[in-house]
Formats: structure tokens, C-alpha cells, sequence
């Protein structure tokens, strides 16, 4: 009895301690909120930090950029504030815009989202960058550099990388259903066409080892033949998917893989699609660059050297990143001089080298280690810094706009209707009409 | 004068001090939760039911526009009516199959627990271990038994020769698989509550039901189930809350289409869509919408439930 009393007691006091501990963080943390480096200043000789706000893989920390750039610099210091999930990082980045606080010096926005930033409801609140020091329009590929450049003629992002797509394929499945393995002659087997992707498709699916299929999935077929198309979800400054050839033509041949039993119908990058991947159950994927360490990471050792790459049937962009600078932050100048160097040719050309991203800065290609770069896993030892920089070279800009991400996740999930829910193609195409009626405002 | 009124001046100041703490204290200390609520609560609730009356999009807070009710029209009605109607039901028949197994089996569990049992601590501790474990973990396990790829479940079905089944993809498998993850996290709490019930009921009731020649089973039934009344319905009222705001199970079942309750939407319940709504499309006026819609609901349930309340006290 007396010993349950104390520990009530105790209790309480604990509680009410909590209470005002909680209390006065949230008064504290209100107040001091737009505190932070403000002492510091913009002057040259003073000691600064500067955040750069990313997501997933940027590979500055990995090339040791943030660390050369402090050497070069005294008077920096960088902190990297990173997001695992960039529909996270962009959750929060879309609610620290609208506040107007809670931004880093440097945010990156991923390729999806660039439409959006750079249209009048957003484009005020990034810096133009293309005045820069050092920046240099013409260094960058012109398709690259336009994504991110407003209506009114302001740039307001510097490209990281690009995700220009390749086809990856099983050279022991191929060989298995009849079909050839060395990359040139697998890639003219389909050359220039996505139709005939989807006919040697068929012509593995007849011969096809039991239990394997052509592709994983209908989706990725569907969004590189968007993507590698002059005209995509937007024409004329307004979204009009409906009339658009590339739309219906991808829309059409992914209903024909999927009739033809060729695709597995997985739901990419989820855990299933990554088992697949051990399993050896499927003979291609669409492989933009980023998708060679996914390979590379779920087929596992035990498939090593069974990949190989081929070039696609045509070259579409997938994914991919610009650098920009809030307009609020207290160390724009700085900020500035930090994109600009990290999109520099040389230290792109260093990222490539640590995590394999795709310089969107053409100048990094002509530099050592880039283009005579040998994957060991894929081939093994296939020339994948020659295929995709070529890819990337041959990209078209496409119009876009700011529903062109939500679209393509509409579409995906259409055909996983077709793939996994069984729906008829349409049902499935009246369902995503409706999804994408509902998304927009 | 001056030093003989002196202590008697403090002596009025010490009491009213003394009756300042005495009736002020209490207010002090409840105080930080009034401030914590007001900040946390009551604001975004009110903020919210501003928002659901504009047009405004999560990244342009400022840029917002008047529509008035339309995006409740809109709701009812309009372009995204059909995910709305369809998120009410999947989040009526999602509650309906987790809640009523749930609380039928803690109310046996408990009464099996009320026994005297071996290891009677040790059973009751493992109840509660469900509850502990975090929805994000719980679900992800629960997702690898249901994949269509090598999951228990299909081991289990091919076992006794059923081809394998594609949960995720299924309107009721799915609903089926997500209302078991529930079940499965919140039966032990359910129980446990039943079971403190359980031992507050006097035992010469028994006795007297024992010497009226009655069976374990008519004395769970006659004794044991009227005498939990208020608390079934306690914990009623709070697994309908849970279950109108379910959110966490649908939304990591269905992994990479999780954030729309799946490709079809077949398990989108309205929790889902308010995030969709709001974090996906960027609309926080309709998310605004949806949410003061589900407030509405969970007080419409509540009048139900109240009303329901009354009629069993006068029934008793």
C-alpha cells in the first residue's frame, strides 16, 4: 500500500514535470525558430554553415565534395540535411515554401517536381541562377537547362544528373529462348522502334524457359515510351493527354504485352519486384542509369555478370535532379557559388565515379573515368559510361508541366489494373481518367 | 501604529496568498495541457475548417481562394465523389471486419484469462506484446505473409491445395489481410480491459448462480456479459474512433500504391484519402474537406452510441 503511494506520487511529479518540459519547449521553439546562423552574415571573412536540403542518393558525401569544398573554403562549413523518400522531402519542402522558413541554402528538386517549381505559383520563391559566377548555359545539356528555366527566361535550377534509359537483359534467358546476347545485336532487334520490343517480346514469351517472362512489367514499358516521345502529357501550355499520340501508342503496347503474357505484372520497386529480381524471373527491364545499382543490389551476387545492356529502342530521360537557392535563405551569394561549383564538370564527373550518376554537365563526359567507364557487374565489364552518355546527348526537350509526375503515377497504376486487378484495358484507361480528373484542381 | 499593524499585514497578505494557491494552483497545473491543446488541438482543428472552405494548394498557403462549401459539394458529388464513396464504405466494411472479431475474441480471451491459469502473468504480458509493436513493423510482417511471391499465407492455402492468391490485388482478400493486422494489435488491449472488468465483479454472484445450478457458459452469459456492460461499450465507442481513422495499416500494406489504398482503391479508407488528397495532389483544401468530414462522422457515431448507452441503463 505505502509503497503503490510513493510510486503514484512520484508519478505525478514525473508527469507534471513533462508537462512543463513540454510546455516550454514549445513556447522556446517558437520563439527561436528563425533564429538559427543569422549572426553570421553574409560577409566574406565570417564563418558560415550552409545546408543543402536532398534526398536519396546526391553522392556529394560520398565523392567527399562537402569536404574538398570546406578546403577550398575556410569560412564554409556544409551540412547535408537528407531525405531517404523524395515524395517525403517534397512533402516538407512544399510546406517550408509556404511557411517561408525552414529552408536550406541549397534544395534539390527532383526532375518531377521542376515543371511545377519553375510555374508562377512557385518560380518566385528560387533565385535565378543562370547569372551565377561561373555558370555556364551552354555546359549543360539544352534540354536539361531548359526544364528548369521559367516562362519569363529565369533559370532557377543547375542540373545534377540525368536518367537517360537503356534496355538491361538476362544474357542466359535470352540465349535459353533462342535470341542473341551480345548488346549490338540485341539492340537491333528492336532498334527505333518500341513495337518491336514488344514483338521479341512475344518471340522469347513462345520459347521462354518455364516460369519466366519477357519484361517485369507493363509500367516501365509504358513510361519509356512516353518519355522518349516529342510530345507527352502537356501541348501548348495545357495537359492534354487525351490526344496525345505517345499516350495512346504506350498505352496501346503495354496492352499488348500484357495480353501477350510477356510481362510478370510486378509493381515496381516494391518488395515483390525486388525479390523477382533473385529469382531470375524476368528477361528485361527498362534500365535508366540509377536502375543499373538496383540491379546490381537485388539480383545479388549469384547473378553476377548475367546482366547486359543494350540500347533502347529510343531514348527517353527517367529521373534525375537540379540544385536551387530559396530566395529567403541568408546566404544566397554563397549558396550560388556552392551550386555552381557542385555542377561544375569535374565534380560531377566525381560523383559518377562514386555512385554512378549521369552528368547533366556535357563538358564532365570529355573528362577521364567517365566515358570509357566499365561496369564489372553488368556485361560483366559492359561500356555503360559510352551508352549512356551517348543516350543522354540524343534526348529531345519534351513539354512538360506541373501534373506531367502525378500523370505518369496515374498511368502506372492504370496498368497495374490491367496487370494485378484483372480490369478489362477500358475500364482500366475510364478509372484512370478518373484518378487524374480527381488530382487535379 | 505602523509596527503593530506590521505582522498583522502580512498575516492578511500570507493568507491571501495562501488562498491564491489554494484556488489558483489547480489552474497552473492543468494549464500546460489547455496550452498544449489550444497549440496542437483546438487550432489546426479550426485552421482546418478554415481551409476546407478554399481552394489552396499545400505549397502556395498564401495564394488560397474562397470557394465556400464546394469542396464538400465536390465530395458528395463532384470529380472525386467516386474515391470519397468508396473510401466511406471500404472505411465502414474495414471496421466492421476488424471490430467485431476483435472485441468477440478479447471478451473470450478474457474470460479464459479470469480463470485460474499457470503462468497467468506471463499470458497477459503476451497479450499486450501485439499492442507494443509499432503499426509500421507489425504491417511490413504482415505484408511479407501475404505476398503473392513465396508468403506464408499462399504456403498455408497450397498446403490443403488452393492456388495461390493474390491478396494485395483482391477487394476482400485485401480487406481481409489488412483487418486481420488490426485484430491481431488490438485484441490484447481489448482483453485486458475486459479482464479488469471481469475481476471487479463480485464473486458471490457466482456463487449464487452456482447454486442456481448454472454452467460456466450461463454464467459468462447471465452474470459476466451484464455486468461488463459499460465496458463493451467503452470499448466500442473507442475501436469505432479507431476504426473511422484507420490509416497506418492500408497505407503500408500496399507499399509503393499504398498512398491510394491500392491500384483499384480497393482498401483507400478515408484516412488514406485525406492524405492523398493533401500530401500527394498537394489539395489541402479538399484533405480540409475530408477531415472535417470524418470529425463529423465520428460525432454522428458518437450520438449514436450515447443514445444506444441511455437505452441499456433504462433497460436495466
Amino acid at each position: 500500500m505505502h509503497l503503490s503511494a510513493t510510486s503514484h506520487s512520484r508519478r505525478t511529479a514525473a508527469l507534471a514535470t513533462t508537462g512543463l518540459l513540454v510546455t516550454a519547449l514549445v513556447l522556446t521553439g517558437c520563439s527561436s525558430s528563425s533564429g538559427g546562423s543569422a549572426g553570421a552574415g553574409s560577409t566574406g571573412g565570417s564563418r558560415i554553415t550552409l545546408t543543402v536540403g536532398d534526398f536519396g542518393t546526391f553522392g556529394y558525401k560520398e565523392a567527399g565534395l562537402f569536404a574538398a569544398y570546406s578546403a577550398l573554403h575556410p569560412n564554409i562549413t556544409i551540412k547535408e540535411d537528407t531525405t531517404t523518400a523524395e515524395a517525403d522531402y517534397w512533402t516538407a519542402l512544399q510546406t517550408h515554401l509556404a511557411a517561408g522558413g525552414g529552408l536550406d541554402d541549397v534544395q534539390a528538386l527532383e526532375v518531377g517536381r521542376i515543371a511545377l517549381a519553375t510555374s508562377d505559383a512557385l518560380n518566385g520563391s528560387f533565385e535565378d541562377l543562370a547569372k551565377a559566377p561561373g555558370v555556364n548555359k551552354d555546359d549543360y545539356l539544352a534540354w536539361k537547362w531548359q526544364q528548369a528555366t521559367t516562362a519569363d527566361g529565369r533559370t532557377i535550377g543547375l542540373g545534377t544528373d540525368v536518367g537517360p534509359m537503356a534496355i538491361c537483359y538476362r544474357q542466359d534467358l535470352f540465349q535459353a529462348a533462342g535470341l542473341p546476347s551480345d548488346p549490338a545485336q540485341v539492340a537491333a532487334l528492336w532498334a527505333g522502334d518500341w513495337s518491336k520490343y514488344v514483338q521479341v517480346g512475344q518471340e522469347f514469351q513462345a520459347k521462354a524457359p518455364k516460369g519466366t517472362y519477357f519484361m517485369d512489367s507493363a509500367t516501365g514499358l509504358f513510361n519509356a515510351v512516353v518519355s522518349s516521345s516529342a510530345q507527352q502529357y502537356y501541348k501548348g501550355g495545357t495537359l492534354d493527354y487525351k490526344n496525345s499520340p505517345s499516350v495512346k501508342s504506350a498505352w496501346d503496347l503495354a496492352m499488348q504485352a500484357d495480353a501477350a503474357g510477356t510481362s510478370q505484372g510486378l509493381k515496381e520497386f516494391d518488395t515483390p519486384w525486388q525479390t523477382a529480381f533473385s529469382q531470375s524471373t524476368f528477361a528485361t527491364t527498362v534500365c535508366p542509369s540509377w536502375q543499373q545499382a538496383n540491379i546490381q543490389k537485388y539480383s545479388g551476387p549469384a547473378n553476377s555478370g548475367k546482366w547486359n545492356i543494350a540500347q533502347a529502342p529510343a531514348v527517353g530521360n527517367w529521373g534525375g535532379s537540379f540544385l536551387a537557392v530559396p530566395s529567403t535563405g541568408k546566404h544566397k551569394a554563397e549558396a550560388e557559388a556552392l551550386v555552381a561549383w557542385l555542377t561544375a564538370p569535374e565534380q560531377q564527373a566525381k560523383v559518377f565515379q562514386a555512385v554512378g550518376n549521369i552528368p547533366s554537365n556535357q563538358k564532365a563526359y570529355s573528362l577521364p573515368g567517365l566515358v570509357d567507364f566499365k561496369n564489372p557487374y553488368i556485361g560483366p565489364n559492359a561500356a555503360t559510361g559510352q551508352l549512356f552518355s551517348t543516350a543522354a546527348g540524343t534526348i529531345k526537350a519534351a513539354e512538360t508541366g506541373p501534373h506531367a509526375g502525378d500523370l505518369q503515377n496515374d498511368f502506372s497504376n492504370g496498368i497495374l489494373l490491367v496487370e494485378q486487378n484483372h480490369k478489362s484495358a477500358s475500364d482500366a484507361w475510364a478509372a484512370t481518367v478518373q484518378q487524374i480528373d480527381s488530382s487535379i484542381q | 501604529m505602523a509596527v503593530s499593524t506590521g505582522p498583522q499585514r502580512r498575516q492578511t497578505w500570507r493568507t491571501r496568498l495562501y488562498r491564491w494557491d489554494s484556488k489558483g494552483a489547480p489552474y497552473a497545473f492543468v494549464a500546460p495541457f489547455f496550452v498544449v491543446f489550444a497549440a496542437f488541438g483546438l487550432f489546426p482543428l479550426l485552421y482546418t475548417g478554415w481551409l476546407s472552405l478554399h481552394q489552396v494548394s499545400l505549397y502556395n498557403v498564401s495564394r488560397s481562394r474562397w470557394v465556400g462549401l464546394q469542396n464538400y459539394t465536390d465530395l458528395l458529388s463532384g470529380p472525386p465523389s467516386r474515391f470519397f464513396w468508396n473510401a466511406l464504405r471500404n472505411t465502414v466494411t474495414l471496421g466492421a471486419l476488424s471490430t467485431v472479431p476483435q472485441l468477440l475474441l478479447a471478451l473470450g480471451l478474457a474470460h479464459l484469462l479470469n480463470y485460474r491459469l499457470r503462468g497467468r502473468s506471463f499470458l497477459r504480458i503476451a497479450l499486450l506484446a501485439p499492442y507494443a509493436t509499432s503499426v509500421a513493423a507489425a504491417t511490413l510482417v504482415f505484408a511479407l505473409i501475404f505476398s503473392p511471391e513465396g508468403g506464408m499465407a499462399n504456403w498455408l492455402l497450397g498446403l490443403v491445395g488452393v492456388g495461390p492468391v493474390h491478396w494485395e490485388a483482391g477487394h476482400w482478400t485485401s480487406q481481409f489481410a489488412i483487418a486481420l493486422i488490426v485484430t491481431w494489435r488490438w485484441t490484447g488491449y481489448n482483453a485486458l480491459i475486459y479482464l479488469a472488468a471481469m475481476q471487479a465483479v463480485p464473486g458471490d454472484l457466482y456463487e449464487a448462480a452456482a447454486i442456481d445450478g448454472a454452467n460456466r457458459w450461463r454464467q459468462f452469459w447471465h452474470v459476466t456479459v451484464p455486468a461488463l456492460r459499460p465496458t463493451i461499450l467503452f470499448t466500442v465507442v473507442i475501436s469505432t474512433i479507431g476504426a473511422t481513422q484507420l490509416f497506418g495499416e492500408p497505407f503500408l500494406f500496399g507499399g509503393q500504391s499504398g498512398h491510394q489504398g491500392g491500384a483499384a482503391n480497393q482498401y483507400e479508407t478515408l484516412g488514406v484519402l485525406m492524405y492523398d488528397q493533401g500530401f500527394r495532389d498537394s489539395m489541402l483544401g479538399r484533405a480540409s474537406a475530408i477531415a472535417w468530414t470524418m470529425f463529423a462522422l465520428l460525432l454522428l457515431l458518437g450520438l449514436v452510441n450515447a443514445l444506444i448507452a441511455r437505452r441499456l441503463r433504462r433497460a436495466q
